[in-house]
């Protein structure tokens, strides 16, 4: 850079945030604190921290490590104002050495092409030259029209006999860079504006329950403005397995007392009302409830006859078209059969839903076992007639996150701006090439002066495609 | 016929095409190379079938439709679609620069990812997705970021053959870098080597490296053994930095110019970084941002990948703008593989014992 050595602090300050020395820094300090923020827990249990340093350094400099970590915030490094402070300088950097760059390049871009004289065409990375036959009267046309094919809108001039094209393509694509750059910038106001103005919350709702607030936090709560209400939650499992499926949350808006929209949720599939969006993130068994819920049974008779009943724990129902009464006297979440033959209840999720039934008829107790929800093969009594167990409803929560985030449209505009600009940046290149057609005796001689700014071998490609067209537009003409 | 048969096909075509290779580098017959080639090209069309066939058995099995049954969602299924992409990538570099010499260095990673996916106890079975995964961004996502990987690597091996052909003194930083890399390499793929064959057990890697790794060296219980682990590690490292230049006899056979070299690297992480960019880390974002109202919540998964990414714009950056060229910038290309290791690898399989990830 042929610059004046610049004395004022203003200009020092300038030089500072504008040098790459200073972008390379910072590159390399967000790397290298980042490392320790993903081998200590963010956030996490003080003891399995001190464990994890433990596990690394051993007893003895472990307590030291902890002390000296927490001190500097790296239990909570990203939110630390050290860090948020890297990232700022990291904006500067970048805005500060797209400016100081921009001018230059603005110039490169608006610098308006023409002639060059003969002798600067060979000191040209990419220079060739052919000898035609005719006139340049004649080859000029071969010439033009072989540009067009290359897709060049070329200018001309008449240079005595001789004749000057020169021509350029993606100048723009100088400025993809800047756009790259200013796309980094337009993310970073983007989560900005999501932490100044959104919330990430948390809610664990019962089924049956309505909230219209969110845990954002530990404790803090954040209204919506209107209300929210689990209608009901299941999971679907894999085969036999107790690996998950899908789990489902059906979810009802409620607002000024009226039901405005009802959704079913999934992972990757959120609801979203009035800029909040809730998403299906885990779910439970309400602490306490087990005990508490509603069954959901279908009964049927052997002539095909259903009936739906919702009894309590405790509660006995009558099995349609039969004489049956059904006592419920047991329910497990997740049933196992041991090898002896004990029930057993092996979880604390709704893994393997069971109920306990004992049948009776007229003061008789035929029959009694499980039936599984999971297992219909156990639905089957043995006079005929089935019992369905459909649902135990009211005893699950579903965990959903809850996020409001006006930012996140900015945050995708600077995504795609990116992508833009990188695509402009990489796979684009300026490109500008000078040809001079030149009086011989009765031939003209072609020399070609090209350059560009990157990927010049595919330039050089098209270069020597074009000289392949010329060379064969004159046998074709003769 | 299922596609565990062409999976077997493609792995032994590209260790039988390494040794091809090898014979070819050694003799320079051209007609050694043209069979090398076509071995790899074999494999590599047995090992697209096998893909589409794979793709094909899990979308019959989860009938979730074709677009979301990728076979791209476990470790086994990313580490073939690795090296598909690294040997399509090899294929277009051969065919665009005209050099078969590349296949000795590409064919070794190839052969070696896959017989590493067979001697582990990596799990093979097609696998039912967790719910997270279900979506039509897993595709877009790990598609892309494998592609820019197999750039990266492809990176890597230019990169590093660089070093080991300009670097002449021992006393140099970029031969004592190389060097310790490459030593460090081996003297981890030969401990772990021993660990597999002393327990010859077949447990996921997560397991492996919990309870076994390192146990019949570095970790073994008595004091005696670590110590002498440490000596012959050592030692390996002062031996590689020793002889490290009868490498640099075999490179320079190649038939490769160093600048060659410097281009092959800068041109794919200039193919790979926007791939990167815009499959690894914005795409995973938008995915993230669906699944879980975060696009970006700083887990380690997303950090790495970021390190990586600040790795490879310093390598552009300091290419393009301060005009380094050689040495310096193939140090710098050869570090940014390995935070993509580590960030494909190191993320799952050593982090995840620290802390469980990976369990939201």
């Amino acid at each position: 850079m042929e610059q004046q050595k610049n004395n004022t602090i203003a200009d020092k300050i300038w030089d500072f945030l504008s040098s790459v020395k200073l972008a390379i820094v910072i590159f390399a300090l967000i790397s290298l604190t980042s490392i320790i923020g993903t081998i200590l827990e963010q956030k996490g249990d003080p003891e399995r921290n001190l464990e994890i340093l433990t596990r690394l350094f051993g007893k003895f400099l472990a307590p030291t490590l902890f002390t000296v970590s927490e001190k500097l915030g790296f239990m909570d490094m990203y939110h630390s104002w050290w860090f948020t402070g890297l990232l700022v300088l990291f904006s500067v950097n970048l805005v500060i050495c797209s400016l100081d760059r921009l001018p230059r390049i603005w110039k490169l871009v608006h610098e308006p092409i023409g002639p060059l004289p003969e002798e600067n065409l060979r000191k040209f990375v990419i220079s060739r030259e052919i000898t035609i036959k005719g006139k340049p009267d004649t080859v000029k046309d071969t010439v033009a029209s072989a540009l067009r094919k290359a897709r060049f809108h070329a200018g001309e001039v008449q240079e005595e006999k001789d004749w000057m094209f020169y021509a350029q393509r993606g100048k723009y694509s100088r400025l993809g860079v800047f756009i790259t750059h200013f796309s980094i910038l337009i993310i970073l106001i983007g989560a900005m504006i999501g932490i100044r103005f959104g919330f990430k919350g948390y809610l664990n709702l019962p089924e049956g329950d309505v909230s219209n607030v969110a845990l954002s936090g530990t404790d803090r709560e954040v209204p919506f403005g209107f209300e929210i209400r689990c209608d009901n939650f299941n999971v679907d499992f894999y085969g036999r397995s107790d690996m998950p499926k899908e789990y489902r949350s059906w979810l009802t808006v409620i607002k000024n007392g009226r039901e405005i929209l009802r959704k079913s949720i999934a992972v990757n599939d959120p609801l979203t009302y009035e800029g909040i969006t809730f998403y299906q993130s885990s779910y439970g068994i309400v602490p306490g409830s087990l005990g508490q819920g509603i069954f959901v049974f279908n009964t049927i008779s052997r002539d095909g006859k259903s009936t739906t009943v919702n009894p309590r724990l405790g509660e006995s129902f009558q099995v349609s078209g039969t004489a049956l009464t059904a006592k419920i006297i047991d329910f497990s979440p997740a049933l196992r059969i041991d090898e002896h033959g004990h029930a057993a209840t092996y979880a604390n999720q709704m893994s393997n839903p069971a109920v306990f039934i004992e049948f009776s008829e007229g003061g008789k107790n035929p029959f009694s076992g499980w039936i599984l929800k999971r297992h219909p093969e156990t639905w089957q009594l043995p006079d005929g007639s089935r019992v369905e167990f459909i649902d135990y409803w009211g005893v699950e929560f579903t965990g959903l996150q809850v996020r409001k985030d006006p930012g996140v449209w900015v945050v995708y505009f600077g995504c795609i701006s990116m992508s833009l600009g990188l695509f402009i940046a990489f796979f684009m290149s300026h490109r500008r090439l000078w040809i001079k057609v030149v009086e011989e005796k009765n031939t003209s001689r072609v020399i070609i002066g090209a350059t560009a700014n990157k990927n010049r071998a595919a330039f050089e490609r098209k270069i020597d495609k074009i000289l392949s067209i010329l060379g064969k537009q004159q046998e074709g003409g003769k | 016929m299922d596609s565990s048969l062409f999976f077997g096909l493609s792995t032994m075509a590209y260790i039988s095409a390494m040794m091809v290779y090898f014979t070819y580098v050694a003799f320079k017959k051209s007609q050694i190379g043209v069979i090398a080639t076509g071995i790899t090209i074999i494999g590599f069309i047995s090992q697209t079938f096998a893909i589409i066939m794979r793709w094909k058995e899990f979308a019959d099995l989860s009938g979730m439709g074709f677009l979301r049954s990728a076979p791209l969602t476990n470790l086994y299924e990313s580490m073939v679609f690795f090296v598909w992409c690294l040997i399509l990538g090899y294929l277009i570099i051969e065919f665009k620069f005209k050099n078969r010499s590349f296949g000795a260095f590409i064919t070794p990673i190839a052969g070696l990812a896959l017989a590493f996916i067979d001697l582990t106890g990596v799990s093979k079975e097609i696998q039912p997705l967790v719910p997270a995964l279900k979506s039509n961004w897993l595709l877009a996502h790990v598609t892309m970021s494998f592609i820019a990987y197999a750039a990266f690597s492809m990176s890597f091996s230019t990169g590093l053959m660089y070093l080991i052909t300009t670097t002449e003194k021992r006393s140099e930083s970029a031969y004592i870098f190389w060097t310790i890399t490459l030593g460090l390499f081996a003297v981890l793929l030969v401990s772990m080597g021993i660990d597999f064959f002393t327990f010859k057990v077949k447990v996921r890697p997560e397991i492996f490296i919990h309870s076994y790794l390192f146990r019949t060296s570095f970790l073994h219980s008595s004091s005696v053994i670590n110590i002498i682990s440490y000596v012959l590690a050592i030692a390996a490292l002062v031996l590689v930095w020793r002889y490290g230049y009868i490498l640099r006899t075999v490179i320079t056979k190649f038939n490769v110019t160093p600048d060659m070299l410097d281009e092959i690297t800068y041109r794919s992480i200039a193919v790979g970084f926007p791939i990167f960019t815009l499959g690894g880390l914005i795409f995973g974002a938008i995915w993230a941002d669906q699944a879980w109202g975060v696009y970006w919540s700083w887990d380690p998964k997303e950090t790495w990948s970021l390190i990586t990414w600040f790795i490879y714009a310093f390598y552009l950056h300091s290419r393009m703008i301060r005009g380094w060229k050689g040495k310096k910038v193939a140090i710098v290309a050869v570090m940014g593989f390995m935070a993509v290791i580590f960030t494909y690898l190191g993320v799952n399989l050593l982090l995840s014992g620290l802390h469980a990830y990976g369990s939201r």
